[in-house]
Formats: C-alpha cells, sequence, structure tokens
C-alpha cells in the first residue's frame, strides 16, 4: 500500500511541508517493500486548483494513505470520493512520520482546512 | 453623438475611484454610472438608487452524465484551471470552473452537458438624473467578467456620458472594463506603492491604446511619487484632489460632494470639463 507526505525536499529526512497542494514533492512510501520514491508535484504551479490537481496525481499514483498537516476542502472532496484516509503529521522529519504510521502512532485528520480561496470570505 | 465612455481605474485599490466616478457623474446629472467593481461594488453607497431593474447572471457549468461516462479521463486532462478531478466519477468543482465549454467538447462520449449557474446580479437604479448599473457578484465567484460584459451590453447604446468605475489592479476585469473605453482616468495617490501601481494601469491602458489623464488625490505639499511619475512620462494631470478632512469626512458618510454644500465641488465640475473636452 502506498503513502504520501508533502516534503520540501527529495529526501526522507526532510520536513512536512505545510501545504498539501503546493508542495514542491510528495514522499511515496510502500509499505510493502519499504521503499520509497519522491514525486515531482505537478501541481504546485497551477494558478488555481491546486489541491484539486495535487489530490489527483495521488489519486493516479495508488496512494491510500496520507500524512499531511492540513488539506483544502477541494482537495477532500476527491480524496474523500477515492476513499484514501489522511493522517495528522507528527514534528519530525518525513521518515519519522512513517515509522510513526507504521507503530500506529498517528490520528486521523478530521478537520479540514478551508483555504485561502475567498480571502477568508 | 450616442454616448462616450469614460473609465476610471486605479491599480491600487482605496485611491478614490468612486469618489471621482460618483461625483463626475453626479456633476453631469444625466448621466450613466456603472459600478464594474462588482467584487465589491459600493457605488450605490453613494447615489443610494431607487431600484428598477434586476437581472441574474448565469455562467455554463459542465453537467455530466455519468451513465454514459466511460472514465476516459480526457475532460480532467483537458481544464487547465483544474475543475474537474476523477476518483470513482468525474467530480465538478464549480466554483474552479472558468465555463470554457473545453471539457464538453473534448468528451468521446457525449456524456457532458452544460447547466446555467448563477453567479451574480446585475441592478439598474436612478438617483435624481443619474442612472446607476450595478454588478454585484456572488461570494467566491471565480471571475467577475461575464457580469461586467453584460453591463457594459447594456450601456453600449445609451445616449450621453458614461462613467464606468472600474475594479482596483489591473487584471482581467479591469481590461474588460476598460476595453470599450473612450478615455481613462487614472486616480492615484501620493503613495510609493500609489506611484507603482499607477505605472501598471498606465501601461495597460498604453497597450489598449487609450487616451488618459491622472487624478492626484489626497494631495499634500512635498512628497507626491504619483505626480512625478506624470511629470516624467508626460502624462497629463487632469486635477489635484487635496487632502481634505471636510472631503473626507462627506465620503465617509456615503455624501456625494458635489450634491453637497462643499466648498472645492468646483474642482470635479472642472475636471468634467476638462474630460469632456477631451473626449469631444
Amino acid at each position: 500500500m502506498r503513502i504520501a507526505i508533502p516534503v520540501n525536499e527529495k529526501d526522507l529526512k526532510s520536513g512536512v511541508c505545510p501545504s498539501f497542494g503546493r508542495a514542491p514533492y510528495y514522499l511515496i512510501y510502500e509499505t510493502n517493500d519499504k521503499t520509497s520514491i519522491f514525486l515531482d508535484n505537478i501541481a504546485a504551479q497551477s494558478a488555481g486548483g491546486a489541491g484539486i490537481k495535487a489530490a489527483q496525481l495521488l489519486l493516479d499514483n495508488e496512494v491510500k494513505v496520507i500524512i499531511a498537516p492540513r488539506y483544502g476542502e477541494n482537495a477532500a472532496k476527491v480524496l474523500v470520493d477515492a476513499n484514501v484516509i489522511v493522517y495528522r503529521n507528527i514534528d519530525g522529519s518525513a521518515e519519522d512520520n512513517i515509522k510513526a504510521y507504521e507503530n500506529k502512532k498517528l490520528d486521523i485528520l478530521a478537520d479540514i482546512h478551508p483555504g485561502h480561496h475567498n480571502h477568508g470570505k | 453623438m450616442a454616448n462616450k465612455k469614460i473609465a476610471i481605474l486605479s491599480g491600487k485599490g482605496g485611491t478614490g475611484k468612486t469618489l471621482v466616478s460618483v461625483n463626475l457623474a453626479a456633476a453631469e446629472g444625466n448621466s450613466y454610472y456603472v459600478d464594474c467593481d462588482v467584487e465589491e461594488p459600493n457605488g450605490h453607497l453613494f447615489f443610494k438608487p431607487k431600484i428598477i431593474k434586476k437581472k441574474d447572471i448565469f455562467v455554463k457549468i459542465p453537467n455530466i452524465d455519468n451513465s454514459l461516462c466511460s472514465g476516459c479521463r480526457e475532460c480532467v486532462e483537458f481544464c487547465k484551471f483544474n475543475a474537474l478531478a476523477y476518483g470513482r466519477q468525474v467530480i465538478v468543482f464549480e466554483e474552479v470552473c472558468h465555463s470554457c465549454g473545453g471539457c464538453m467538447l473534448v468528451c468521446p462520449t457525449k456524456a457532458i452537458s452544460e447547466k446555467d449557474k448563477k453567479i451574480g446580479v446585475i441592478e439598474e437604479g436612478v438617483s435624481d438624473e443619474v442612472k446607476t448599473i450595478s454588478g454585484i457578484m456572488n461570494t467566491g465567484e471565480v471571475s467577475g467578467v461575464p457580469i461586467i460584459k453584460e453591463l457594459l451590453n447594456i450601456i453600449k447604446d445609451v445616449e450621453g456620458l458614461v462613467f464606468i468605475d472600474c475594479p482596483p489592479g489591473s487584471a482581467c476585469v479591469v481590461m474588460e472594463s476598460v476595453k470599450d473605453a473612450d478615455y481613462c482616468i487614472l486616480v492615484a495617490e501620493p503613495t510609493v506603492f500609489g506611484a507603482h501601481n499607477l505605472a501598471m494601469v498606465h501601461r495597460l491602458v498604453s497597450l489598449f491604446g487609450k487616451k488618459c489623464g491622472v487624478v492626484l488625490n489626497k494631495c499634500e505639499t512635498g512628497f507626491n511619487p504619483s505626480e512625478d511619475f506624470c511629470i516624467k512620462n508626460n502624462i497629463e494631470i487632469l486635477a489635484r484632489v487635496p487632502f481634505d478632512n471636510d472631503l473626507g469626512s462627506l465620503n465617509s458618510e456615503g455624501k456625494i460632494a458635489v450634491r453637497e454644500n462643499y466648498k472645492n465641488k468646483d474642482l470635479f465640475y472642472s475636471l468634467l470639463s476638462t474630460v469632456k473636452e477631451a473626449v469631444k
């Protein structure tokens, strides 16, 4: 099964990127063989709808679990429809978060960020 | 003469577009005031018009027939605005959609049709002799352009002077608002930020080949980078509106200076004659 984490650098020691849709890369971790790859986030440069496109990118890469600090309403709509589960990350690196996931130490991220799309209206 | 359209724009928000627009329309009397700042129209706060006509504005958005969808995702790939996604079926993000209709064209199984979505309303009203037309966009919509297009369509063939109160900035909504204008008034305040955005809108109206002049608002003695910009680039300064507590107070109470006993109201009448001369 594949897990995705938005990261700032192509490095397992990288911190978790605070932005889901506009993170520069995703760490994709395969739990079956414990391998990692880094995916360029093609959605990061979108003028709008980055969260939607990023969610689509992860679906297309057969991701079933995401670890992130927050995600937006639009991304949530795509991910929920595809039964992807999102966990809230803990402090530390991407690697620390994978360990925490495997040790069942992460909580499900229930609150969805309303986004900055309408300037707080 | 059918009509002359005068667009009032500024780049930076809060420099006095509406102040200049409503005072010019009120000074002219029998004229049109068009509020193209559809995200936050405020001309009505001054004119307090009696509304005589309302019209809903719609755009087309995709309507997916999932029984016809083959899941090929051509539409998702095509949409440059990321308004479509495919999980177990196509998901449409209505507020992200720019109504280009492309998804419908690329769908090989004709699973996509279009449906109407209301994005706002246009209100026509009267305030003394001034006819007011305001576009009001619903919160969260992606673009005011369809509303502005309809606003300009309404005044296309009217008689007399039309004052177009533009949105701030220099993006699509501003280009749409000025494209039919016979003359552009650029309103600028004496700040570095104001001068920077004056330069941006000046470049925009120059690209569009528009005649223009500048109203320097909130003028005090001394530092005025917007004035410096005009002098350096040989741009006509149409008027200097003083930084004046009385004018500020009238404005904050939603009063129109030329309709009140305001000491400097000749300034707006004189600006009006200058502009009328320029569009003759």
